[in-house]
């Protein structure tokens, strides 16, 4: 066992425990029906619990409740984090249920799900959470017997005495545990000692999931709670004027209507930057609000340019040629290195703006009263709601409540907290609770959108095949996809990476792997290119690239780990039997790393009456220990489909500063038929601690997705989305 | 307001709705059944799908006045334990991500299967073409619908 000195602040710590009996983490009335599935039916259901610290509660019968500290978003850590804490408190998983914990940022630390990292920055505070758990039970165990606690061990929640016949359960024990002091200090187990994590745990909501139990933040009601929609403009650059008030007022089913203003001071970058002013409805029926929306009829007033798609591609051309270069990277001297080269190709790769979608549109409710606001639903970033309502109420931060749903989906949208914001907005001015629905359409033109990128690659080989130089210069609306440091940086003696910005009054923010998806994807897929000039296989390429980064790496630093690299494409290599393909299938491969995690990947493609069709996606992952490994698998296969569906069918355009696609008619996602018929996925066994994994599966797809299409299709395609290309110069005849 | 006499989940309802409401929000307003879900309100995603008359139909394009007398089941009657064939084998097959479009994915698998009971492949496809998974579970969703035609 490793010992470890406890991180938590003390005080805190035990006001929380303190807390818990009188209901801070257990009352919740609609949250309490979050408990996952049927355990508590199977095994008697507690008379008392004993709240052992802030992530662990025990019932006198030996039912273990674990809050789940971050936002559930379909990333599956209201599993994978309270197995964490379950294998060091050392307690059977068929006793455990799971709770989703409350906004406490006195208590727990990071409760946020964005950047793959929610397992890799708590790792060590759960697994110290289920150690000190552990360790209090046992110095319960020691007092009542009256022996010291070395003579004791713990294992599935029964303590023994070492040399003696005793043995006590958690349950038995728990109520003596409740005021011991935290130690200063816990043992926490090796990695060969774990019994629960690396074993597959099934999703601890899917009960409730497959039988449409209330979830998700639309499904929440509170008596006496109203609706309330809201209309934003229907242009960016646009802003409200007035609208017919007193008509929608008068209309069947709404209640009130009115403008709201949602500016803050001091905006964060998860405020809302484009649509302050709306239009707000409030009522009881969503669908006589529907209606009531439809009747609106606004003066919008422009205060800034309409946008248009042509205008776009433009920017992004003229702010490679002209822009300021806001970060760079340069290595030997890439001009003197391209003249010289024998050969040098070049080419250019762009992609549009792209929605989010989560399937479960945008919506929050809020109560809010004169020295209160209590907040409920999906938010990826409960702080930073909790600190926006804050500053539009003019209210402390201890007077406001936050509590997460599970999420319909995030991919990076709920990251941005305006929807919340509206809703405390509309509870504030009509007094009341109130439920803040968007329809689709609200969602999809609202903005928050995956910025739209352009990126020149050049590359120079000497008369021996060899990359002697490289560069990169990438922009985007509003930032540029490129990030210096990262492979190939390292690898080439001569190189040069440039990232530009350029303006745009479109509203972007994060979209799951922001940049790395764009330049994973293009830049795989120039690799895949120069391999192919260089007359080299395209994995034996990366690998000698990779070997020159282990033996001799040029520059100062880069910020991957050239070992772990090779060793996904080594991985999948030898699991996809590269180079042993049948006949008729069309491979590509692509590798990247981001989030701390390398991943490989592999498509097999076919022709199905001369139309590409996934038949197969190989992936090797590297993300340290693996908690959940089936449900780390669904993770990386949802990233993969995420990646091709994306790169082979989706975009936003725009006119008149308006979005084209509002809608699933019109904005194209992967669907069933398009799927890969199969996903495997491969993990390397390590002892490293874990790291990212809703992110780092989706990039490398897109490169290998390209690289698959050109032996299938003999087209190269740069410009996403692909299948606009292929049926434009390639199928139509 | 017109009233309105619904079967839903073998149980009878009546509903005080404007004629051309979605089935899809008397349903999630009025009798408390939110397993039914709002993805897009035009029939294109598929999350609201449930049962009239045995057939998968998306209820954000029923209207209630069109409903009278018809046997509408949602995701909350598929099974009275939660234990349909389709259900088991979801979680089974551990399908869900974020979850909120499994309950229109079982309720058109649910149909499939009671039509098809061992359909290939490309009937798989083609039966659920109409249920967009964002998350992307297209894999599994595939898997659990085999594995159910096996229960």
């Amino acid at each position: 066992m490793t010992k470890v000195k406890t991180q938590y602040n003390r005080r805190s710590f035990i006001k929380v425990s303190a807390a818990a009996g009188g209901g801070m983490l257990i009352g919740f009335s609609w949250l309490a029906g979050c408990i996952s599935d049927t355990k508590v039916e199977e095994i008697t259901v507690p008379n008392e619990w004993f709240d052992i610290n802030g992530y662990i509660k025990i019932g006198d019968t030996g039912l273990v409740t674990i809050y789940s500290p971050n936002p559930e978003i379909g990333q599956n850590v209201k599993t994978s984090m309270p197995m964490i804490v379950a294998e060091e408190l050392d307690v059977d998983w068929k006793n455990v249920v799971v709770e989703q914990a409350p906004l406490n940022t006195g208590f727990y630390q990071n409760q946020f799900a964005g950047g793959s990292l929610s397992i890799r920055l708590s790792w060590n505070a759960l697994r110290m959470a289920g150690a000190t758990g552990r360790r209090m039970l046992l110095e319960a165990a020691a007092k009542e017997w009256e022996v010291p606690v070395l003579d004791l061990t713990a294992t599935q929640g029964i303590i023994k005495e070492k040399n003696g016949e005793r043995t006590i359960t958690y349950g038995e024990i728990a109520s003596k545990a409740v005021g011991i002091e935290i130690p200063e200090e816990v043992e926490l187990k090796e990695t060969k000692e774990f019994k629960l994590i690396g074993t597959s745990v099934k999703n601890v909501d899917a009960n409730k999931i497959v039988t449409g139990k209330p979830l998700f933040g639309l499904d929440f009601k509170r008596e006496g709670m109203q609706l309330a929609m809201i209309q934003h403009p229907p242009a960016f650059g646009m802003k409200v004027k007035d609208f017919n008030e007193e008509e929608i007022k008068r209309m069947p089913g709404v209640k009130d209507a009115f403008i709201i203003d949602t500016a803050i001071k001091e905006p964060s970058w998860s405020d809302e930057k484009g649509f302050l002013q709306l239009i707000a409805i409030v009522g009881d029926s969503t669908w006589q609000l529907m209606k009531a929306k439809r009747a609106i009829k606004a003066n919008w007033e422009v205060i800034s340019e309409m946008e248009n798609s042509e205008m776009h591609l433009k920017n992004l051309e003229d702010a490679i040629k002209t822009g300021n270069v806001e970060e760079s990277r340069k290595d030997g001297n890439p001009d003197e290195a391209f003249k010289n080269a024998a050969k040098v190709i070049e080419r250019t790769y762009s992609s549009p703006f792209l929605a989010h979608n989560t399937m479960e549109p945008m919506n929050f409710f809020a109560n809010v009263t004169n020295t209160s606001a209590e907040l409920i639903g999906p938010t990826q970033t409960p702080e930073a709601l909790e600190g926006s309502v804050s500053k539009l109420l003019d209210m402390p931060i201890e007077n406001i409540t936050v509590n997460m749903t599970r999420m319909g989906g995030g991919f990076g949208r709920r990251l941005y907290v305006h929807f919340g914001v509206e809703a405390a907005a509309i509870s504030k001015k009509i007094g009341a609770p109130v439920k803040l629905i968007y329809t689709r359409e609200d969602d999809m033109t609202q903005g928050t959108y995956r910025p739209a990128y352009q990126s020149n690659y050049k590359a120079g080989l000497d008369e021996n095949n060899n990359l002697i130089a490289f560069s990169v210069k990438g922009s985007g609306l509003p930032e540029g996809s490129v990030f210096p440091n990262r492979f190939p940086a390292g690898t080439v003696d001569n190189y040069l990476a440039e990232k530009v910005n350029a303006k745009t009054n479109i509203t972007t923010g994060a979209w799951r792997a922001p940049r790395s998806h764009f330049t994973a994807g293009a830049e795989q897929s120039f690799l895949d290119e120069v391999a192919e000039m260089a007359g080299k296989d395209p994995i034996d390429f990366r690998l000698e690239l990779f070997d020159r980064a282990i033996k001799n790496p040029v520059g100062e630093k880069h910020e991957y780990d050239a070992e772990r690299y090779a060793g996904v494409l080594k991985l999948v290599k030898e699991k996809s039997n590269w180079g042993e393909t049948g006949p008729h299938i069309y491979r590509g491969v692509a590798a990247y790393f981001c989030h701390s995690s390398y991943v490989a990947e592999v498509v097999d493609m076919v022709l199905d009456n001369g139309y590409p069709k996934i038949k197969k996606v190989w992936c090797a992952v590297d993300c340290g220990i693996v908690v959940n490994p089936d449900a780390a698998k669904n993770m990386v296969q949802g990233g993969v489909i995420d990646g091709i569906g994306h790169a082979m069918y989706s975009q936003l355009t725009f006119n008149n500063g308006a979005v084209n696609e509002n809608n699933f008619d019109r904005y194209q996602l992967m669907r069933h038929s398009q799927a890969p018929e199969d996903i495997e996925v491969f993990f390397v066994d390590n002892d490293i601690a874990p790291t990212g994994l809703g992110e780092p599966g989706l990039p490398p797809a897109v490169g290998a997705l390209a690289n698959a299409l050109y032996q299938a299709t003999g087209q190269r395609l740069t410009k996403q989305p692909f299948a606009n290309q292929i049926v434009a110069k390639e199928f139509l005849d | 307001m017109p009233t309105f006499q619904l079967k839903i989940n073998g149980e009878p309802h009546t509903i005080e709705a404007d004629n051309d409401t979605p089935l899809l929000w008397v349903l999630r307003d009025q009798i408390d059944l939110v397993g039914t879900k709002y993805g897009c309100g035009i029939g294109q995603c598929g999350a609201c799908t449930v049962h009239v008359d045995g057939n998968a139909l998306r209820s954000c394009t029923l209207q209630v006045s069109q409903l009278q007398g018809m046997d509408i089941v949602t995701i909350e009657g598929l099974s009275k334990n939660g234990d349909h064939p389709v259900q088991e084998a979801w979680k089974e097959i551990d399908v869900p991500q974020c979850g909120y479009c499994q309950s229109g994915q079982i309720m058109t698998a649910a149909a499939l299967i009671k039509n098809n009971p061992n359909p290939s492949d490309k009937e798989i496809d083609s039966a659920m073409e109409g249920n967009l998974c964002r998350c992307g579970t297209y894999v599994r969703i595939k898997q659990a619908i085999k594995t159910a035609s096996k229960l």
